[in-house]
Parts: C-alpha cells; sequence; structure tokens
C-alpha cells in the first residue's frame, strides 16, 4: 500500500497551520491526514481508532495536537527522516482530576495552544481550565485557572454555580500573549490575565455561548450563539464590563438555529467579512449545512450538500500587516472539501488539487489506462478544462511543504464509472489524483430529471441568499443509467461503456461541441428462446434527432440489449471496429465502423428464470424516495461507528456495545450459519451469465492460419469461441463482418470463467489492439503454437491451440480454498536494469489476497495480505494496472493504491521545513512567519 | 431340480465354459441364469466372472454348494452380505421364491454394473477416531446433500485442554449421496478436505474447497459417534461385512479398479465442441502411452454403446475422440495416460 487517494471517509475535525500553509483532517476511525502543496500529504493513525475531535497546530512548530473523543490528547510532530519530512506521533495524555471527580471534570472542550508553545490550555465541562506543558503534557497545577477564581469579580445576579459550566471557548489576545479570552457555554466571557492570574474584564451575554473570535486588533471581539445571534464586544482599559456594542440575528427575526463557529476579518477597505457557520432560519432552511460571507452589502448562503464538520478562512498572517484580507475560505464538509475565493468577485469555488470527492455518485466501475500517449492526454485534459470554466484561477491557497517525490514516469488515467451515469476521467500518474474530465453519458437518454432543473437558479431577491456549492450529489434520478463496464483504446480515442440497462456506448474523442444523431441498434439476447418474460427494469428511452455533447467522448452508437439487463462484461477492438458486450442472457458483436449487429448468442439455460426476471425486478417498484433512503444508509458504514459527545457515558456505551455483540454471539451459537455443499450443474441459476470477452489473433481453426476471433467466457464454466472474417480496410464499409462459433469448451468444475487470455508463440500474452502499429509492443510471435489460458474462480488451466488439448492446469480453490476475483496480466519490471521485463498474473483472491502466478508455467510466484477478506465491496472494486500497481476502495470515496512492482511506486514523498527558531519570544517567532509566507 | 457333478479343483477353467456346463447339465441350453454359492458364512455370492468362480472352487469343501436362478424372476435380494444369522434363511428364500414378501424385489444389477457410490479410505494409516470418506459424485444424479457449520471442539494441547474452532456437519439432506452412504452424520467435525488440513480455515474457505473438490470428494472427519469407528485387523479378511467399508480391496476385479481411476480423473476432463460438432473430451497435451489393460477397456467401452450417445446425463463414449487421443500418445510409458484422459464422455 502506497497512498491513499480520494476524500477521507467520516471526517470529524479539521485544523489548519498558517505558519506551515498545512491542513490537517481527522476521521471518526482515528486517522488523520495532512495536506499542504499537491504531492505534500502525511498520514497518521492514532492506535485507538477513536474519533478525532480537535485537530490543533502548535503555533510556528511542525507540531499538532489531537483530541480523541476518549478524551486523550496526542502529540505529533513532523520530522525529517532519510531527506524526507514523516508524521509521527510522540506523546499521548489523558488529563485526570482529582481522585473522585465526575468525569466531567477533565472532559476537556476546548484547547488552546498558547503562542508561546509552551503550554496548552484545556478547557473542560466543569468550567475549570488546566495547563499542561509542551512537549511533556505535564499538569501545570499552579497555573491552572478554576472556575471559582473566575467567578468571584462577577456581579451578583450572573453569579451561581452554573454560569460557569463547560468552556465553549478559549482564545488569544492577538498582540497580548498574556491575555486570553475564555467563553462559558452560559454566556459569560471572561477576559483573563496570566500574568496577575485574574479576570480583567466580563462580559455579560445573556444567550447560550457558542463560539468567539477576535478582531485583529484586539479592541473588539465577537462572539456567536445558539438562537442564531451574534454580539460584539469593545475591550477598552476604561470599562472593566462593557456593554455589547450590537447584537444582530443575521436571519431573524424568527427562530434560527445555533451559529457555531464565527470569524471576523478586517479589509483594507474597511468592509469586515463576517463569516460564520449555522444560524438558518429554524422553520424553513433548519436542515440545510451552510456557512454564510457578510462584506458590506454581499451577502452568501454557501449551500453544502453534507454536514459542514470544520472551515477555516486563509488570511494574512503577517503580524506586521494591518489588515486581515482573508484571501479563501476552506470549508471541510462530510462528504467533500469546498474552497471558495474571496478575493474574486462572485466568491468562485477553488478546484481542489487533492481530495476529490471520488463519491460525488457512487462509484459503480473502474477502468485504469497505463501509459496515455501525450496526445490524447492533451485533448483529455482540453476537454475537461471547457469544463471548468467556473471554478477561480486562484492557485491552490494551501502550499506548504514541497514535493520532492519523483516526476511520475508516465502518465496514467482511472476511468471511475458513476451510478448518475457519468465516467469521470483521473489524473493516476502521481499521488495527487485529479479530475481531468467528466463525461455524461445522460444526454443521449430521456429521463424523469429536467435537465434544466437546476438547483441553483434561485432568484435575485431570494432570503436566505443560498448558493449551492460543491459536487456532492449521491442521488441517482435513474439508477438505470449506473455505468458498469468501460474500455477505453489509448490509440484511437474510442471508448465503450456499458450500462445497468443492457445500454452499450459507443464513443469517440472530438475537441468541438457537435450535434448529431445517435444511432441506435437493438441486440436481442434471446434470439429463438420462447416461454420467457423479462420482469427487470425497462430500458431507458432514447432521445430522438440530434442530440447536442459537448466537446471530448461524443457517442455515435447505442446498442440496446434486449432484455435490458445489466451489462456484465465489454470489449472493444478498436483496430476491428467491433465491440462486443455480454450480459447474463448471452453475448453480442457489434460492428460500429458499418454500424451494424455482427451475430448474437444466447447463453441462458432453458431452466434460467432468475436470470430472465432480472435482479433489479423488485427494485421497479420502490419509490424513488425509499430508493434514496436506502443509498443514504448503504453509505453509512458499519464499521467504526461511534458516538459523538461526551465522555461521561462512553463507558456506558461501550459497555452496552459489549453485551449487545455478546448477545448477537449468542444468538449465532442458537442457529449457526451453514453452508450447503453441492456440485455447480447446468442448471444452476446464471450460468450464462457473461462473465468476460476477449477479442484475440489466433489460430482458432488450424495451425497454418490465424484469424481474429471473439471468447466468450460465462458463469457456469463455459468458453465460446468465434472465428472473426473481419475485411480488409479497403473494403471495410463494403463487404460485412462475418462470424461462426469454432469452439465450446466446457470446463468440467463448472466454476465462473473470469479470464480468457492467448499466449504467443514466445508464450507471451498477444498485445493490445494498435499496440503494435503504434511501434509500442513486438509483433506476437505467429510461428511458435499459440496457448489459451483459462481462468475461472477456482482453477487456472492452459490449453493447446488450435486443437485444444489440456496442457497445464493450477487448482486453486481445491488446495487453498480462496476463489479468483480478479486476474489480469501484469508487466514486472527490473528496477535495476531496463532490459528485463516478465510478464506474470496479478490475481486477487476472495480473501483479499494477492497472488502473482507465472506465465507460461502457473507457479505461484509470491502471496501478499492486501484487503481484508470481509471487506467485500473493497475486493470487488480492485482493479490492476498494467505495471503491476493497482487501486481499491477503502470506504465509498477513497481509493487505496497498492504496487506489486519494485519498479512502480507512486507514493507521496516531501519535506516540510522546520522554521527557524531563535528565542522563545513571541514577536520574534512571527518573523518565521513571513519567512514561510515569502517561500510560499 | 438338484444336481451334482464334479469339477477338477485344480484346473476349474473359465466362468464362460462353467456357465455352459450348468446350462448343459440342466438342459436349458438358451435360458439366462444367476448362478450363485454359498460361501463359508452362509452368504449367498453371485458367481458371474472366473474371479468369483475361481474363488467359489476353492472354497468348496468339498461340496459346493451352488444355486441357479432363472433371471427374470430371481430373488436378488437373496443376494448379499446376510451373515451367519440369516443362514437358514437363504435357503428358504431361494426355494420359496413367493413367500410372504410386503416388498416388492429390489432390481440389484450385477457388480460389473455398480457404480461406486462412497467408501472409507486410507483405514490403515489414519487414527481410529477419524473417518476418511470418499464421495463419489461424478456419475449420480444425486445431490452431495450436506451442509456445514461453524463449530468448537476441544482438543488436547501443550497447555491442556483448549476449545478450538472447527468445521461440523450441520445436516444431511434426505436422499443426498452424503445421507444414503450412511458413512457421514451430522456433527461429524471435518479434519481435512481432500488431503487439507481445516483447521485455520473460514467456513467459507472450506466451502469453496468442498465444491471444488465436489466431483470427488474425499472428506476426513471425526464422527460424532464413536462406536462405529472401523477397528483394524479385528476380524478376518475374508469377512464380507468388512468388506463393504474398506476402500477399494485388493481383490476387487482389475476391472473395476480401472475404472475407479477413469472416474477419478475423468472429473478433470473438460469438453469441447468444435464448429457445432459433437462434444468431446478435451485430451492431455501431454504424451502418453497406454496399457493393455486400458485398451481393453476401451474396447469393452466401445461394444457397450454401439448405438451413440445416451441422451441423459450418463457415461458413454464417442469414437473421434478415442482414436485421436490415440494419435497423440507418445513415448512415455508407464503412465496410464489413456484410462484417465479416457474416452469416456459427460454432457
Amino acid at each position: 500500500q502506497t497512498v491513499e487517494h480520494g476524500f477521507p471517509h467520516q471526517p470529524s475535525a479539521l485544523g489548519y497551520s498558517p505558519f506551515l500553509r498545512l491542513m490537517a483532517i481527522g476521521t471518526r476511525s482515528g486517522a488523520i491526514k495532512l495536506y499542504g502543496a499537491p504531492g505534500v500529504e502525511f498520514m497518521g493513525l492514532h492506535e485507538e481508532n477513536n474519533t478525532v475531535m480537535q485537530i490543533h497546530f502548535i503555533p510556528d512548530q511542525c507540531q499538532l495536537v489531537t483530541l480523541l473523543d476518549d478524551n486523550s490528547l496526542h502529540l505529533w510532530s513532523l520530522k525529517q527522516h532519510g531527506g524526507a519530512s514523516e508524521l509521527r506521533e510522540e506523546h499521548r495524555f489523558t488529563l485526570k482530576g482529582p481522585p473522585g471527580s465526575p468525569p466531567s471534570a477533565t472532559q476537556i472542550t476546548a484547547v488552546l495552544p498558547h503562542s508561546s508553545r509552551e503550554v496548552l490550555y484545556l478547557g473542560t465541562e466543569s468550567g475549570n481550565i488546566f495547563v499542561v506543558e509542551l512537549p511533556s503534557f505535564r499538569v501545570l497545577e499552579d497555573r491552572a485557572i478554576p472556575s471559582e477564581a473566575v467567578l468571584q469579580r462577577v456581579p451578583e445576579d450572573n453569579c451561581n454555580r452554573r454560569s460557569c459550566e463547560l468552556v465553549e471557548a478559549l482564545r488569544e489576545h492577538p498582540k497580548n500573549p498574556d491575555q486570553i479570552l475564555i467563553g462559558y457555554s452560559r454566556g459569560l466571557i471572561v477576559l483573563w490575565d496570566l500574568q496577575n492570574n485574574k479576570a480583567t474584564h466580563h462580559f455579560l451575554g445573556s444567550q447560550q455561548l457558542e463560539n468567539l473570535y477576535w478582531q485583529r486588533d484586539g479592541s473588539k471581539f465577537i462572539s456567536c450563539h445558539y438562537d442564531g445571534s451574534y454580539t460584539q464586544w469593545p475591550v477598552s482599559s476604561d470599562n472593566r464590563q462593557p456593554e455589547p456594542l450590537e447584537n444582530t440575528v443575521p436571519y431573524g427575526p424568527f427562530p434560527c438555529k445555533a451559529i457555531s463557529k464565527i470569524y471576523w476579518q478586517t479589509t483594507k477597505n474597511g468592509l469586515p467579512y463576517i463569516i460564520f457557520q449555522g444560524g438558518m432560519p429554524r422553520a424553513s432552511y433548519g436542515d440545510r449545512h451552510s456557512i454564510s460571507v457578510i462584506h458590506g452589502s454581499q451577502q452568501t448562503a454557501f449551500d453544502f450538500t453534507s454536514r459542514v464538520i470544520d472551515f477555516f478562512i486563509i488570511f494574512s498572517s503577517e503580524p506586521t500587516a494591518e489588515f486581515d484580507d482573508p484571501s479563501a475560505m476552506v470549508v471541510l464538509a462530510e462528504e467533500e472539501l469546498v474552497v471558495i475565493d474571496l478575493k474574486t468577485a462572485g466568491w468562485p469555488a477553488v478546484h481542489p488539487p487533492y481530495l476529490a470527492s471520488l463519491h460525488c455518485s457512487a462509484i459503480t466501475c473502474s477502468h485504469h489506462v497505463s501509459n496515455i500517449p501525450l496526445k490524447l492526454w492533451e485533448r483529455i485534459i482540453s476537454a475537461g478544462s471547457k469544463q471548468n470554466i467556473h471554478y477561480s484561477s486562484m492557485p491552490w491557497p494551501i502550499d506548504g511543504g514541497t514535493n520532492i517525490a519523483p516526476d511520475p514516469p508516465q502518465r496514467d488515467l482511472l476511468l471511475t464509472g458513476h451510478e448518475d451515469g457519468t465516467v469521470r476521467f483521473w489524473d493516476a500518474s502521481g499521488v495527487c489524483l485529479h479530475l481531468l474530465y467528466k463525461l455524461s453519458t445522460v444526454r443521449v437518454f430521456l429521463t424523469d430529471a429536467d435537465p434544466n432543473d437546476n438547483m441553483n437558479t434561485l432568484g435575485e431577491d431570494e432570503w436566505p441568499p443560498l448558493r449551492k456549492v460543491g459536487t456532492f450529489d449521491p442521488y441517482s434520478d435513474d439508477p438505470r443509467l449506473g455505468i458498469q463496464k468501460i474500455y477505453l483504446c489509448k490509440y484511437s480515442g474510442y471508448l465503450a461503456v456499458a450500462g445497468t440497462a443492457g445500454q452499450v456506448l459507443v464513443m469517440e474523442l472530438n475537441d468541438e461541441d457537435a450535434e448529431h444523431v445517435v444511432d441506435h441498434a437493438e441486440a436481442d439476447l434471446l434470439q429463438d428462446q420462447e416461454g420467457y418474460r423479462w420482469k427487470g427494469h425497462e430500458k431507458l428511452k432514447t432521445r430522438d434527432g440530434p442530440v447536442r455533447f459537448e466537446a471530448g467522448f461524443q457517442p455515435f452508437v447505442l446498442v440496446q440489449c434486449q432484455p435490458p439487463a445489466v451489462v456484465t462484461s465489454l470489449a472493444l477492438h478498436s483496430e476491428w471496429r467491433l465491440v462486443a458486450f455480454g450480459t447474463s442472457h448471452g453475448f453480442g458483436l457489434f460492428d460500429h465502423q458499418q454500424k451494424r449487429l455482427v451475430f448474437v448468442k444466447c447463453t441462458l439455460h432453458p431452466s434460467d428464470q432468475l436470470a430472465l426476471e432480472g435482479p433489479l425486478s423488485r427494485v421497479k417498484s420502490l419509490k424513488k424516495s425509499l430508493r434514496q433512503s436506502f443509498r443514504r444508509i448503504r453509505r453509512s458504514r458499519v464499521s467504526s461507528r461511534k458516538r459523538r459527545g461526551g465522555g461521561g457515558n462512553a463507558s456506558e456505551v461501550q459497555e452496552a456495545n459489549a453485551k449487545f455483540d455478546q448477545d448477537t454471539l449468542q444468538e449465532m451459537e442458537l442457529a449457526p450459519v451453514q453452508r450447503k455443499i453441492e456440485a455447480r450443474s447446468a442448471e444452476d441459476s446464471f450460468t450464462g451469465f457473461v462473465r468476460t470477452l476477449y477479442f484475440a489473433d489466433t489460430f482458432l481453426r488450424d495451425s497454418s492460419r490465424h484469424c481474429p476471433s471473439l471468447w466468450a467466457g460465462t458463469n457456469g464454466g463455459t468458453v465460446y469461441a468465434f472465428c472473426l472474417r473481419v475485411p480488409p480496410a479497403e473494403r471495410r464499409m463494403d463487404e460485412p463482418v462475418r462470424a461462426e462459433q469454432a469452439k465450446e469448451i466446457q470446463l468440467m468444475h463448472r466454476a465462473p470463467v473470469v479470464g480468457i487470455l492467448v499466449l504467443d508463440g514466445r508464450s507471451t500474452p498477444l498485445p493490445e489492439p494498435l499496440e503494435v502499429a503504434h511501434d509500442l509492443s513486438k509483433s506476437p510471435d505467429m510461428q511458435g503454437s499459440h496457448q489459451l489460458l483459462v481462468v475461472s474462480e477456482e482453477q487456472f488451466k492452459v490449453f493447446t491451440l488450435p486443437k485444444v488439448s489440456s496442457k497445464l492446469k493450477l487448482k486453486l480453490t481445491a488446495l487453498e480454498g480462496c476463489r479468483v476475483r480478479k486476474v489480469t496480466v501484469a508487466n514486472f519490471g527490473s528496477c535495476k536494469t531496463d532490459d528485463y521485463s516478465e510478464n506474470d498474473l496479478a490475481v486477487l483472491t476472495n480473501l483479499g489476497d494477492i497472488q502473482i502466478i507465472s506465465l507460461p508455467f502457473l507457479k505461484l510466484q509470491i502471496r501478499y495480505p492486501c484487503i481484508r477478506k470481509e471487506d467485500v465491496s473493497g475486493i470487488a472494486s480492485c482493479v490492476f494496472t498494467k505495471y503491476g500497481q493497482g487501486f481499491y476502495l477503502i470506504s465509498p470515496s477513497e481509493f487505496e493504491r497498492f504496487s506489486l512492482s519494485t519498479k512502480w511506486l507512486v507514493e507521496p514523498r516531501c519535506i516540510v521545513d522546520m522554521p527557524e527558531v531563535t528565542s522563545n519570544n513571541h514577536v520574534h517567532n512571527k518573523s518565521g512567519v513571513e519567512n514561510a509566507a515569502k517561500k510560499s | 431340480e438338484f444336481r451334482r457333478f464334479s469339477l477338477e479343483r485344480s484346473k476349474p477353467g473359465k466362468f464362460e465354459e462353467f456357465y455352459g456346463l450348468l446350462q448343459h447339465v440342466h438342459k436349458i441350453p438358451n435360458v439366462d441364469v444367476l448362478v450363485g454359492y454359498t460361501d463359508i458364512h452362509g452368504d449367498l455370492l453371485p458367481i458371474n466372472n472366473d474371479d468369483n468362480y475361481h474363488k467359489a472352487v476353492s472354497t468348496a469343501n468339498p461340496l459346493l454348494r451352488i444355486f441357479i436362478q432363472r433371471k427374470e424372476d430371481a430373488d436378488y435380494s437373496a443376494f448379499g452380505t446376510d451373515t451367519l444369522p440369516r443362514k437358514k434363511k437363504v435357503l428358504s428364500n431361494v426355494l420359496r421364491p413367493d413367500g410372504q414378501r410386503k416388498k416388492p424385489p429390489l432390481v440389484i444389477s450385477l457388480p460389473q454394473d455398480f457404480r461406486p457410490v462412497s467408501s472409507i479410505i486410507d483405514v490403515d494409516i489414519l487414527p481410529e477416531s477419524h473417518r476418511r470418506v470418499r464421495l463419489y459424485k461424478y456419475g449420480t444424479d444425486k445431490p452431495l446433500g450436506f451442509y456445514i457449520r461453524d463449530g468448537s471442539s476441544v482438543r488436547v494441547t501443550p497447555h491442556g485442554l483448549e476449545k478450538v474452532p472447527g468445521i461440523f456437519i450441520s445436516r444431511l439432506v434426505p436422499g443426498g449421496l452424503a445421507q444414503s452412504t450412511g458413512l457421514l452424520a451430522v456433527n461429524d467435525e471435518v479434519l481435512e478436505v481432500n488431503g487439507i488440513e481445516v483447521s485455520g480455515k473460514s467456513l467459507d474457505q472450506v466451502t469453496d474447497m468442498m465444491i471444488a473438490n465436489s466431483r470427488n470428494l474425499i472428506i476426513t472427519v471425526r464422527p460424532a459417534n464413536q462406536r462405529n469407528n472401523v477397528v483394524r485387523n479385528s476380524r478376518t479378511s475374508g469377512s464380507s461385512g468388512q468388506s463393504t467399508e474398506s476402500s477399494l480391496p485388493s481383490s476387487t476385479p482389475n476391472i473395476l479398479g480401472n475404472l475407479l481411476q477413469g472416474e477419478e480423473e475423468s472429473d478433470e476432463e473438460d469438453m469441447i465442441i468444435e464448429d457445432s460438432g459433437e462434444p468431446q473430451q478435451i485430451p492431455k497435451a501431454a504424451p502418453s502411452s497406454e496399457s493393455i489393460e486400458s485398451l481393453s477397456q476401451i474396447e469393452l467401452l466401445h461394444e457397450a454403446t454401439q448405438n451413440g450417445f445416451l441422451p441423459a446425463p450418463e457415461v458413454s463414449l464417442n469414437h473421434s475422440a478415442g482414436s485421436s487421443s490415440m494419435e497423440c500418445e507418445g513415448p512415455d510409458p508407464g503412465r496410464k495416460a489413456l484410462e484417465e484422459d479416457g474416452t469416456v464422455i459427460t454432457l
């Protein structure tokens, strides 16, 4: 495993260091991830796997402190080692109260790393503030701020025991490090003098407090409240108990939700930015996840599609600067990262170079293409850039650290198919998985959803001024649009995609917008089979007449399988201009040059009613909303689900969980899981399900003449081979492509065929179409005899060709009890010398192991555990690259990348420079910030 | 009718000759008969080939009692493994076939028509508390018919008794192969599948292994009921009671042994249909030669299926496949490749 791509699953905390210009994200499973300039990323995992509640960088240090939901504090630091920086956990600490005190006495609610870098102030549920030394986490009892001390000078009527309960916020004075502002949840705010150990000012808020923020010069601060209001307070030496300057409920007058965090940013032109999270009218917009930005008369409520975890503002952090001059707002929502450019008019979003939300619509399949020719690469980027015009041109504002990894050796594309009918093209060459281009197949079809129904088209006078931002939109209007199979030919630019409702689209790359009619053909895979009735979903309705397509991949032909069952396999031969597709009923071959169906073959067993009815038949009747709620449930991961909230009942929860586990265990013992032991038979369901399709130019009939051929493997262990006659190029349009069945092999063990491969006379796998024509591969050896490799879920078998006789086999399942889930040919090069490489099979089993099996002798070379065997979706999502790397989903939103090859390793390697620390003086240290700012 | 005649004990001749002699002395030249004899335990055993004929002659003491029944109204149930307690009934059953019987007579084929469905094997190398059972799914329409589950068993370890997870048979399907053999039972602990230990493997892994081996499944169990274990070396080898539970007894006729081997391996053989022709078994590419026995077996099978394919999924034979596989035979003596690759075809 080398690097994780995508967006962290279940983020729970956000931190930012203006000094390092690094951002940190914590997750519910106890991971923290640091991001800086593209390519600069670090990852750490807390041993406890507990939710990360808060992340605080130590000012002017390469250190950060995390607070977990078990009330433990962890100190992490970035240290250079072997020429690159590494993130390591240095210390851990759990605050302990005096014996007999309730857990709430030490339950940490607010953390303030002091600018002296020597101490942490820890606000607790009890209202007491503890002080611990860094980096040792030694408790400094003499410097603690007990709530009793705070209450001493508070006026009588505000003075009761409860007014000092729960510290909500701790903020250091921006100019005077000896003063800190303490906000209690009941509304009381106190300015505390650390030198004299006493409160200098009292601010008597009447509303329940949520958060505090200092104005840059320290003359005012702002507080935000549970009732959706915010209040400005003056701080001066003449009034020790001032009245608020201004109290506003921005979305009043009706009851509003809490404003949980607020920023007050000054600008040169005098108008401040007030930026706050929440505060929406409770009744009508209470379900919105919003952050509002107010700047003079401009006001926008950015509306996020998922819960806002936290946000921060990037502003001028130089202490000498007079104003904040905010440049960008970074928002961590539950499902995506959104960055808003505050300098450009209209506050456009910035396109993030990493942390892409892979799951903005659920991923349904993936396809990897290695070593993309530069020409195609540029054309895809150009098509993608036309889609990104609404993004800000601002350079990425989080740019700390230096990426020192070597440039990726080649251009790799990862294509993901999504439930909403889109295909996303990702730059998978390096550490940052970056979206290049998004293709939508929806335009070909008529769907219920009106394409003009845009959430952004709210009128000018709408109040609140909501604006939808972000790309996360998991709700597909029509699951039939889902993409199931993708095949891209990197030489010709032909792309075939196939979907849930039996649709197969062939596309070609066009650099311009175009309007044209998509040719339409039907492939009746049942042919003369009678007495069947498809009870599954209907096929998608197509749009009549010409359709306008934007620049990029534009479909020119649609082959509709009948019945419209999900397409289970797809192959494209760009040289022969043929596309083959298979479903649970059979397979077909389509000539996309002449736009003619060449043949179809029904593989359905007459007794297989289940395959006929269609697996989606029951879903059809469900209402859309129901479907959506199912999808919502599916998205929430079962594991690592932790309760947010006080640690007081954490132990109770654990106890309850343990009891529950025990109960379920007992239940399991009462009714044990059993497995039926039965040999596979021809009458089993879904034996006709076409699992794999393969084009090969080989010796199918006799050993003197080779010819194009199409191979298909089914779930029932049958392999079909068709001999094809493709007219020569000059008569390609005049003569039809012909096909004739030449062979049918029935594997006696009847396990599903998951891979078919032909090896040439040198036992090398046949090259991809057009690979030889582009001088990227040696011509296959047509002198020696070819061999056929059939991979089933249980066995690997090599047969001779053209006369099929069995030569070799490897019985994987019988020996090890594991089954083949994914198999591909991988080329392994030597990292020492360029002139040695070999082809092997990379195999992923249902136990999550990866095995390398040699070709052509089928000897197991090595085995690695890779994916947990319980992680079925991870195993199902795995794709191998051609050069021994691979990707699999570790959550709906994240790909883990792994490499089996020493030659091809993509992993982050970066440096974060330690600031020069000359003295402990606070102001002095700020020069380090300048340096960092200049550097970046 | 009774006849008494003498044979040269040292030169009994062939069964065919003996059969002819019987027809001759009874003056029934064109009547098909079943021939049986009583062995030393009083069991009625068939005489239908050279081997059991010679065996029968060798047991004559000095009298050999032979029973002849007309094939069409023979009482097959009289044959078999009835031991001493039923000794006296044998004669009466044969002599009075129309006696008060509730069940209609079961038609049992002759031994060469039998197909083994199960056996206990490796009795000599396994601990007595274990049983290694082979289920011959091949060639039978019966489902294997059993289920397995997770469970735990107690083991003796260096740390004393420990509870360890194990895999157990949880259910037998009535009428399935597993149940009909009587060799497996609910709560038997599965220790090995085709020679591979299951300890440390999950239920799903063991399921997959069993299914992958389903055509020739060998499972080693620790029977829940330890009272029916095979007891080694405690009885005379001639006991027919034991022979049914022992694996491939050495006295098994040669042809049967070959057939068994052919079946064991033929589960491996995939089928191919070339150019929409007829299905053939895929031969092995590695050259090998055949032995005399296997050749004779092929001829015998040829005769049996002169009239072409059987429609049912049963053992059959294809002429061209047989000849083609012979063509590619090469010099690799000692390997009984042919009867393994065979010409047996399963549709």
